[in-house]
């Protein structure tokens, strides 16, 4: 028996947790409607304006930074929303939701804050049997110049405003799509839980200049000698986008607000991390642009072989499983202690994992005499993890924990009592271990 | 005389054939698996005779689940285990991935998917229709094409039994192929997985024309497939041909790998240029022989054996010479002591005899010239079937012969190149053009 994989997010189903984020892949119809056989479990459509539609530019819309083999790591983009009619937009998303019932549909809006913009259009959506509203408040490029997009999405009394008038207008579920541009993305959270969202989706795209064309002295995307910051998404946004989930499904007040993950998904892992972090589906636009389509093959079949050796049968398996375990740093037990070890039977020594501790860590490996290959000195080991980034070879260096004894670099005794920070006699804020006032 | 018996021991096997095993370790993996880039509409895909989603494959191995690659392999080739370790890579997939002219070459695809298929199991290939149908299917020769056969046949819910000559299934797998390639009883290995469940029935030591009857398939069946494979070695037709000493490379493989003696020289010539040379010249040098010399009759380009495989064979110490054209092998006291070689040169795309023959002193000949396939296997009842310009049996494009009911495919049948592979094609499309047909029918 295959893992079901099929989930049901603010009451909308879909066959499984892969969405298609709003962007170039949900722009029109034909797009969809491939995807949709390709087996994409949902859409959130390309984001609609009202008219005039916008205009993009003529010339290279996107930038990026290709790592090793030429394989896009960070990809940029300058393009706008939807640039056309909505009619014709809408007309296209009734096709396609009457074609395909079994699949999610989304529509992805901006609008201005305008109640009557909002009470005019939010009914022509809902008549497309559209699944659910997006609200596009993160576009940080373009449209933020004309308060929209990550301008609202900012500033959080906007946010709950546009959610408010959002939901004043339509009975469908409202998820709000916020923007990573901002010092604490919970408050945004807040805001939109404030206006009664329904669910938040995260991240959109972040403020970035790719690279600069050092020949034309300009950004790229170059068009026509100027460039503007575009947003930064794909594999390289998805460190940022995982701790922006867990911050929002860790945060007291946001309990049980469901999370649409969002940023450099492109594979089983990714997903799987998203989710353990508490989103409850996934949103992908670069992984899908940059390989097509057929990569929810890969995606599905990637998920459920991962479930199947877990012994997970549902996605509920796993959800939300890390967040108990996300904690602040002062909650970190400073009595664990961890030691590097290397597999001398492995080691090749290439000497990388020396020079990186000689020079910016704590001089703790050494060669072992004749041999060419590389030692630990547990006395000088920080536990930093260090020479684990930097050994080429697989399986070769292991952090391994004390589990007792003295560690021999500070002459301390392993206990299996923990102590973390707000406990420990070097923090001047620490309770006292003798009781005593803290004198203040 | 100075030929010894050798047996092809598990320590000989370990010490002397092992080494030339081509894996690729798992930890490099990974990083060859970056390599692909993935291609849409990828050219490597279209080379596969089978149709392996090459890509699709390696992205599972990048993303770390070397059992689904496994998984995605089997839902195309039943074979994919066997066919990773025998494939010819340089001239199917890899002579046509898109990073040929590239640093590094093309992306190994057959060591990864000799890799993933070390995962292989019973429960990753695709899932049996639960529906099972009332008609029976009869297929004659446990080769890879048989035996993909059966096993196709056997998921779409067809009761199959499956004739075999010989005493154990896999065909060439089983006592053909280089035996390095095929290390660890792999053959065997691949035989269970694709014989598991009860939908198929092995009856060995039943051959056709001798123990059945093809009259008699017909009738009791409705369908049979016949994969009977080549059993005739052709003959030089040269003086001396009969001497002791002098043998067909093929069944010399097939004891060889069974485990019987076989005799091995001192001073060995092999007769011929494709893949059966290389296999026997590189193999007596592993069991023994002092000196190798193979000689072809016409230049390098013209080998059936690829560049690589050429260069396995020197890299074993194998002599090759080209242009040389067997004469005659002498003998003494009927055992083969020298053989007369012509040399030749090529004028017009022919091969014209130019100089003086050669007399090499051999104590051992091999002739690895080809081999075609038997019709007297059937005895009378066969007559009416219908053989092609070289012999083996004529089919369509579908694989069906000249006889209702009956498909034929693998090297019994001459629509591609005789490879493990393409026995596998066949049998694929055969089934499909059976179920087609089948279904009308009832
Ligand atoms: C020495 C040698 C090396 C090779 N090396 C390679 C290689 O490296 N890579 C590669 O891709 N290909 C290789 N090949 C070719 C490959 O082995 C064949 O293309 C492949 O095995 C064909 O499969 P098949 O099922 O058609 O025939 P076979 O493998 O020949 O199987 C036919 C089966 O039918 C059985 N049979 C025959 N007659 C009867 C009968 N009358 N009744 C019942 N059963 C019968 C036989 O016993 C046998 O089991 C090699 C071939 C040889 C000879
Ligand atoms: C070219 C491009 C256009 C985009 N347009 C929109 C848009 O119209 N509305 C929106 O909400 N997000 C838009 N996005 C953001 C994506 O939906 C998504 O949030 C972001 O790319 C992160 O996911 P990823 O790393 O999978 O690409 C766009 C992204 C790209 C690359
Ligand atoms: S991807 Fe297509 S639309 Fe875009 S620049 Fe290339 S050819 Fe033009
Ligand atoms: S290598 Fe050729 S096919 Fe591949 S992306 Fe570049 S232009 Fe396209
Ligand atoms: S042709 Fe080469 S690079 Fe392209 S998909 Fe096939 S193996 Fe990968």
């Amino acid at each position: 028996m295959k893992p079901d994989l099929s989930t049901e997010f603010v009451g909308i189903r879909s066959p499984n947790p892969f969405w298609l984020a709003s962007a170039p892949p949900t722009d029109r119809a034909v797009n969809v409607q491939r995807a949709f056989k390709a087996g994409w479990g949902g859409v959130v459509w390309k984001t609609l304006g009202i008219d005039p539609p916008v205009v993009n530019v003529n010339g290279p819309r996107y930038g990026f930074w290709q790592g090793d083999n030429r394989r896009v790591q960070g990809f940029s983009n300058i393009e706008l929303i939807s640039d056309r009619s909505i009619l014709s937009n809408l007309r296209e998303i009734a096709e396609i939701k009457a074609q395909w019932p079994d699949r999610a549909v989304v529509v992805s809006v901006m609008f201005p804050l305008e109640e009557s913009v909002w009470a005019e259009w939010l009914p022509r959506v809902e008549a497309t049997g559209a699944d659910g509203i997006e609200l596009n408040l993160g576009c940080p490029h373009g449209m933020s110049e004309r308060g929209m997009g990550s301008a609202m999405g900012q500033a959080p009394e906007l946010v709950e405003m546009v959610t408010r008038l959002a939901k004043a207008h339509t009975g469908l579920p409202v998820i709000v799509k916020l923007t990573p541009n901002v010092t604490d993305i919970t408050w945004g959270a807040v805001a939109a839980q404030a206006g009664g969202a329904d669910a938040v989706s995260l991240i959109n795209t972040i403020n970035s200049i790719v690279s600069v064309d050092l020949e034309r002295m300009a950004p790229m995307p170059t068009v026509d000698g100027k460039g503007t910051h575009g947003g930064y998404c794909g594999p390289a946004v998805k460190p940022i986008a995982l701790n922006m989930v867990a911050e929002i499904a860790r945060h007291p007040a946001l309990a049980g607000l469901p999370i649409s993950g969002i940023g450099g998904v492109g594979t089983w892992r990714d997903t799987a991390e998203f989710m353990a972090l508490g989103a409850s589906n996934v949103q992908v636009c670069t992984a899908a642009m940059l390989y097509g389509f057929r990569i929810i093959e890969d995606l599905v079949g990637g998920l459920q072989t991962w479930m199947t050796e877990q012994g997970h049968t549902r996605l509920e398996d796993f959800i939300g499983r890390a967040v108990p375990n996300v904690s602040d740093w002062s909650q970190l037990n400073l009595n664990f202690v961890t030691k590097a070890k290397i597999d001398v039977d492995r080691c090749i020594g290439c000497g990388r994992c020396y020079i990186a501790c000689e020079d910016t860590s704590h001089q703790a490996i050494g060669r072992v005499a004749d041999s060419g290959r590389y030692q630990v000195r547990a006395e000088d080991c920080v536990g930093c993890n260090l020479c684990v980034a930097v050994c080429p070879v697989s399986d070769c260096i292991s952090m391994a924990a004390m589990a007792g004894g003295v560690d021999p670099r500070t002459g301390v005794s392993i206990t299996a009592q923990p102590m973390n920070w707000t406990q420990h006699p070097n923090n001047p804020m620490a309770p006292c271990p003798s009781g005593e006032g803290q004198g203040d | 005389m100075s030929l010894s018996a050798v047996i092809l021991s598990p320590e000989l096997l370990e010490a002397r054939f092992r080494p030339l095993e081509e894996v690729l370790p798992a930890s490099e993996a990974p990083m060859e698996a970056e390599r692909c880039y993935y291609c849409h509409d990828a050219p490597c895909v279209t080379a596969c005779p089978t149709d392996i989603d090459i890509p699709g494959f390696i992205r599972a191995i990048a993303v770390g689940q070397p059992a689904r690659a496994a998984e995605r392999i089997l839902q195309a080739n039943p074979l994919g285990g066997s066919c990773a370790r025998v494939c010819p890579v340089e001239t199917l997939c890899e002579q046509s991935c898109v990073r040929q002219g590239e640093e590094g070459g093309p992306v190994r695809i057959g060591r990864l998917q000799r890799l993933s298929m070390a995962q292989a199991s019973p429960d990753l290939f695709p899932a049996a229709t639960a529906e099972v149908r009332a008609q029976k299917i009869a297929v004659v020769g446990a080769g890879p094409a048989g035996l993909a056969g059966a096993h196709l046949l056997a998921r779409e819910g067809f009761a199959v039994d499956l004739f075999e000559a010989q005493a154990r299934a896999g065909g060439l797998n089983e006592s053909g192929i280089a035996a390095y390639k095929m290390l660890d009883d792999a053959a065997q290995h691949e035989v269970a997985h694709l014989l598991t469940g009860d939908r198929i029935q092995l009856r060995c030591g039943m051959a056709l024309g001798r123990d059945i009857a093809l009259a008699q398939l017909r009738s009791d069946y409705d369908a049979v497939f016949l994969a009977l494979g080549l059993q005739g070695q052709h003959r030089l037709q040269i003086p001396g041909e009969d001497l002791a000493g002098v043998l067909p490379a093929v069944p010399f493989i097939a004891r060889m790998r069974r485990g019987e003696p076989v005799p091995v020289g001192q001073k060995v010539v092999v007769i011929g240029g494709g893949m059966t040379a290389i296999d026997i010249a590189v193999q007596i040098r592993l069991l023994g022989a002092e000196e190798v010399h193979l000689c072809y009759r016409r230049g390098p380009e013209a080998m059936g054996a690829s560049a690589r495989e050429q260069q396995l064979a020197r890299d074993q110490g194998v002599l090759i010479h080209h242009f040389r054209r067997p004469l005659r092998i002498e003998g003494e006291g009927g055992d083969c002591v020298a053989i007369w070689l012509q040399p030749t040169v090529l004028q017009d795309e022919c091969c014209v005899d130019q100089g003086q023959p050669l007399r090499w002193a051999v104590d051992q000949v091999f002739t690895a010239i080809g081999q075609r396939f038997n019709p007297e296997v059937w005895g009378e009842d066969g007559a009416s079937l219908q053989l092609d310009a070289h012999g083996k049996i004529a089919v369509d494009a579908d694989f069906r012969t000249s006889l209702p009911g009956v498909w034929a495919g693998g090297d019994c049948v001459g629509r591609s190149d005789d490879l493990t592979v393409h026995a596998v094609a066949d049998a694929k499309r055969a089934v499909l053009s059976m179920l087609g047909d089948l279904r009308h029918e009832t």
